[in-house]
């Protein structure tokens, strides 16, 4: 059978044993610490015996709160991958000087930038946001789950199994080579032939479904399950800005889907919608990816904007300052965010009228984002700041965000943008304001609902050494890249010639050996702060002194969230609780009516994951036997009429009980 | 107050000269007036963001716990003339800097035939600009100057204060063509037509390089362009015209194979309709140019028999080279007549083989294996 290659390619596709990196030692040591670390977890997992516990409790799970926790998880693990490609950038950069090649030849390095950039905003940002706001909105709107729990898994495994392919490309195979965006014609099949670029459009499609469904399911969440009395100007504003990025998801994502449903024709089948033969058009491609494309950052950045308000009024002891004209702030970066994508490409000569349009419209978001700053500023005004760990990033956030908002501003200027595109102060750029705003945004985040999530804080030492790490370390990285960028230095350049760069692109690289501590720093706090967890734990379910519906529930909240369904009379709902002296309800509970766990996410998403490996890699039979499969389970799967039960009166009065016992204790 | 602020960048600006910021240093005037720009720009936010970085700080000082002693008003949460003054605050800057953004985006639009030479010295009538014609190829750079009818492969000159007109395309994917210190960049993109007028004010040899990544050879896209003064740039033209080979499209076909970190070549003798078949993308014979096709259907196309000219319109898949005609010939109604036709099939035999090898961008083989995913895979630039 062996010696038939006919029969080979039918079973195999393109796969053979040349498609293993075997060659490469960098990979092959990768691989056997992965594979050291998996045999060790799923031994440990085995001999805790953790599986049933994992999969009843967690894999299948509905409850919109440890769905968020598990997109937490998966980007937290993503960034360490993401931010490896990050370190390996740097030390090549930083190296290939003199005529030296570095330690990474092109077919390496073009990947792992390809990868890192892919990494950090589809698999780090993106689930790291869409946790945040599974975990937060639900509880900050007084609901008992999302509209639709099981889309709600499903798109969580989905978009797991695009981060699964993407890793999968590191041992089998190869990743793409072509850039982030991935631009035509350099990415059609005449000049990436190899499955690098199939595993880029297959992880991006799986993923997206579960990112739009996400954003259909937290919408209609938003819109249909506010508790009674919340109308849409006492909605907490991070619930708001949630709202606004997932309109912005439901509206950009098809986008995306469809700009790179077009590129897999004209890889697969031979259309020519981006090539340049029979009159395709590559910068047709490139619109529409950057309609996708600038909307995606404020997906990002807006839940961000949301949570530093939060923070701000809680950690100010104060009301938000202009809750309404942030609102309005957030809701015209929503709109604007439609009409600047040309900004990425003013390059491209599309003469003076069409850059100035999408200049100034560009800069116009500068007005409600400035807005937006000034209202941070006079909540701090008269206020009491503790200055706590979600405060510390606030404010790191603040003198942060206004340099990359201010060099955002001058790149939107279409003639600087000339001198300026596709340099390193653009790299700058886009850093600043994804570090800056996004990343320290969601360590914010982390900090402020962490103690909601598990009922205990997380450690403030080793918290305060990976702020201090983090930050310090991001200017060393980033500020040298300005520089670099005035000095003419392109991105993504593999070797230099001019000597005198080398001293900035080492200070960049000891930069990223500061984050590297930071990121280390986080993970030893996880672990001290679950070691000394019982010192740490919050009794109350209030640690920060509140003012949203989130804390006036237990910590964890019961998977009921709130046994009553509670009636919103002011914006800071839990505060003017607190101030009219409200009473926690004692008695008088009933069954609460929620819905079943079920495999069928974890189910559909491996087999979406085996249909992508199989078109990635040619196996038509499998392709065919997985999609086919995967449309019988979903049609199976609407015959399944066990999709709900009560959680019994006696059960919410034990929970309810318990935590009244935990008060007591809290208060004595 | 703006002397102010320029005086506060002082330092910043030394700084940069200090290691050589060639965006902030320019020796083209058209990149100066960029650099005026990204100045001017910074300076006007500088008028806002500098305020709102003092004020984070010293509110976070002054409120915080431990400071009893300042006022605390947790319910104060609006106030109409403080909101109107933080709109108003970015507003005013963004007008300011819009109606600079249109103004400078019109004059300096690299299609705009340059107005001057330098501050105060307008372009004379009498001076014709230098036409160069960029062709961007995996992974170098093609100049022609059809005035002189010669080439350069990776190196480039100019006459001081001579404005310069480019047309750029690119032979197979997208890249970005940048001298920082002439004028700022514009896209080369295969089948399309970018221009970028220009002008260097200063003789000296400056670094230019491709600033859109575009594959393997990336990195080394780079060529040196030479500001000259009139005499120097009349001999390195007599110069190219004397040492150099001859640029038909034959030798293009072959140059414009991938290959990397190429070494300075010189053309005399360039085929005066090479650029616009290399943006007609059909300097291979057979291939029909993408304006005939354009002609064709202005025309109102060909209707079914149009279909047998589509095969010559495939340009660069992996097959194009050698795939051109089937059993027989095609060929469009509408340009050549029969006897044309077959004169040009006639012609077509005596040429010289061409190299029928699939070539692609990714084309240079693998560093470690030449053997990839079972697809054979020739090693194409050799």
């Amino acid at each position: 059978m062996f010696d038939n290659p006919e029969l080979i390619k039918l079973v195999f596709g393109r796969l053979t044993l040349e498609s293993f990196p075997l060659h490469e030692p960098i990979l092959v040591a990768t691989f056997i610490v992965v594979a050291l670390g998996g045999i060790a977890l799923v031994g440990a997992l085995t001999y805790f015996r953790l599986w049933g516990y994992l999969w009843r409790e967690w894999f299948t799970t509905v409850d919109h709160k440890r769905i968020g926790i598990m997109y937490m998880i998966l980007g937290i693990v993503m960034l360490l991958r993401g931010f490896a490609d990050a370190i390996m950038i740097r030390l090549q950069q930083a190296m290939a000087f003199n005529g030296s090649e570095g330690y990474l030849n092109a077919h390496h390095f073009d990947q792992v930038f390809t990868a890192h950039g892919v990494i950090m905003i589809f698999f780090v940002a993106m689930p790291l946001v869409t946790g945040l706001m599974n975990f937060v909105v639900p509880l900050q709107i007084g609901a008992r789950d999302v509209s639709f729990p099981f889309l709600n898994n499903f798109s969580f495994w989905m978009t797991t199994a695009g981060a699964v392919l993407v890793m999968m490309s590191l041992f089998v195979g190869e990743f793409a080579k072509t850039g982030w965006l991935a631009y035509p014609p350099l990415s059609g099949i005449g000049y990436s032939p190899d499955p690098g670029m199939d595993y880029y459009i297959w992880a991006l499609q799986i993923a997206g479904v579960g990112t739009l469904l996400s954003g259909v399911n937290l919408l209609a969440t938003i819109v249909k399950m506010r508790a009674p009395g919340m109308t849409m100007m006492k909605l907490p504003i991070f619930t708001w800005t949630a709202l606004c990025t997932n309109v912005l998801i439901v509206a950009a994502f098809p986008v995306l889907t469809a700009v790179l449903a077009l590129l897999t024709l004209d890889r697969y089948i031979g259309t020519n919608f981006f090539t340049n033969d029979f009159g395709g058009n590559p910068m047709m491609y490139v619109n529409l990816i950057w309609i996708w494309g600038h909307p995606e950052v404020y997906i990002l950045i807006l839940p961000a904007f949301g949570i530093f308000s939060e923070v701000t009024s809680t950690f100010s002891r104060k009301r938000l300052f202009g809750y309404t004209s942030m609102v309005y702030a957030t809701v015209v970066i929503t709109i604007l965010a439609y009409l600047v994508w040309l900004h990425h490409f003013f390059t491209m000569g599309s003469g003076a009228s069409v850059n100035s349009f999408f200049g100034i419209t560009t800069m116009i978001i500068s007005i409600p984002t400035g807005a937006k700053i000034f209202n941070w500023l006079f909540t701090m005004y008269r206020g009491r700041i503790r200055f706590e760990l979600p405060m510390m990033w606030t404010i790191a956030f603040m003198l942060t965000f206004v340099i990359g908002g201010m060099t955002g501003v001058l790149l939107a200027v279409p003639p600087a943008d000339f001198v300026l595109h596709n340099s390193l102060f653009l790299v700058a750029h886009f850093h600043n304001v994804i570090i800056g705003g996004v990343l320290f945004g969601l360590f914010a985040g982390i900090y402020y609902w962490f103690p909601k999530a598990f009922g205990f804080r997380l450690d403030p030492f080793w918290g305060k050494m990976s702020f201090w790490f983090w930050v310090v370390g991001f200017y060393f990285a980033f500020m040298p890249l300005y520089i670099l960028g005035l000095m003419g230095v392109t991105r993504r350049l593999r070797t230099f010639e001019d000597p005198s760069l080398q001293i900035w692109f080492t200070i960049a690289g000891f930069g990223a050996f500061l984050v590297a501590i930071g990121i280390l720093s986080f993970l030893i706090q996880i672990f001290v702060s679950i070691r000394n967890r019982e010192s740490l734990r919050d009794l109350t379910g209030d640690p920060w002194d509140g003012r949203t519906l989130e804390w006036s529930t237990a910590s964890p909240p019961p998977a009921y969230n709130f046994a009553f369904t509670p009636v919103i009379h002011d914006l800071d709902s839990w505060y003017d609780m607190k101030k009219r002296g409200y009473k926690r309800p004692e008695k008088g509970f009933r069954a609460i009516h929620m819905p079943s766990n079920t495999g069928s996410g974890v189910i559909l998403s491996g087999l979406s994951l085996v249909f992508g490996f199989a078109m990635i890699w040619y196996i038509w039979w499998l392709a065919a036997v997985s999609f086919v499969a995967l449309l019988a389970w979903s049609i199976g799967h609407t015959f399944n009429y066990k999709r709900d039960f009560h959680i019994s009166t006696d059960e919410v009065v034990a929970s309810e009980n318990a935590r009244t016992e935990l008060l007591a204790t809290g208060l004595k | 107050m703006n002397r102010f602020f320029a005086i506060a960048l002082l330092p910043l600006l030394a700084l940069l000269t200090a290691c050589n910021a060639v965006v902030m240093s320019p020796s083209g005037d058209v990149a100066a007036q960029q650099r005026d720009l990204v100045v001017v720009s910074t300076i006007l936010m500088l008028i806002i963001i500098i305020p709102v970085m003092v004020l984070t700080v010293f509110f976070a000082w002054k409120y915080r716990q431990s400071n009893t002693d300042a006022p605390y008003d947790p319910e104060w949460d609006h106030s109409t003339q403080l909101e109107l003054i933080i709109w108003a605050a970015p507003l005013l800057i963004i007008i300011c800097l819009g109606a600079v953004t249109w103004m400078a985006t019109h004059l300096l639009d690299p299609y705009r035939p340059l107005g001057r030479i330098s501050p105060g010295k307008a372009v004379s009538q009498t001076v014709k600009p230098l036409q160069v014609e960029v062709v961007a190829l995996d992974w170098k750079w093609l100049f022609i100057y059809p005035e002189y009818g010669i080439a350069s492969v990776n190196e480039m000159a100019a006459p001081v204060d001579r404005p310069i007109d480019f047309r750029l395309t690119s032979s197979a994917v997208m890249n970005s063509f940048y001298i920082p210190a002439l004028a700022g960049q514009i896209y080369t993109m295969p089948g399309m037509q970018t221009k970028l007028s220009a002008v260097i004010n200063h003789p000296g040899a400056y670094q230019g390089f491709s600033a859109n990544y575009s594959g393997a050879g990336f990195s080394g896209m780079r060529f040196t362009f030479h500001g000259l003064a009139d005499d120097a740039f009349d001999t390195w033209v007599a110069d190219v015209k004397a040492k150099g080979t001859a640029l038909d499209r034959m030798t293009y076909l072959q140059l414009e194979r991938p290959s990397e970190n190429v070494p300075v070549q010189h053309y005399a003798n360039v085929d005066p309709e090479l650029f616009s078949a290399v943006l007609n993308r059909c300097v291979e014979r057979g291939k029909m140019c993408m304006s005939e096709m354009d002609e064709i259907d202005a025309k109102g196309g060909l209707g079914m028999a149009g279909i047998y000219n589509i095969r010559s319109l495939e340009y660069d898949k992996y097959t194009r080279r050698g795939a051109v005609f089937g059993p027989e010939p095609t060929f469009v109604v509408g340009i050549c007549t029969t006897e044309e036709a077959l004169q040009s099939s006639m012609n077509l035999q005596t040429l010289p083989p061409l190299n029928t090898a699939p070539f692609t961008g990714a084309g240079l083989p693998r560093p470690s294996s030449t053997q990839l995913f079972g697809l054979q895979r020739r090693p194409s630039n050799t």
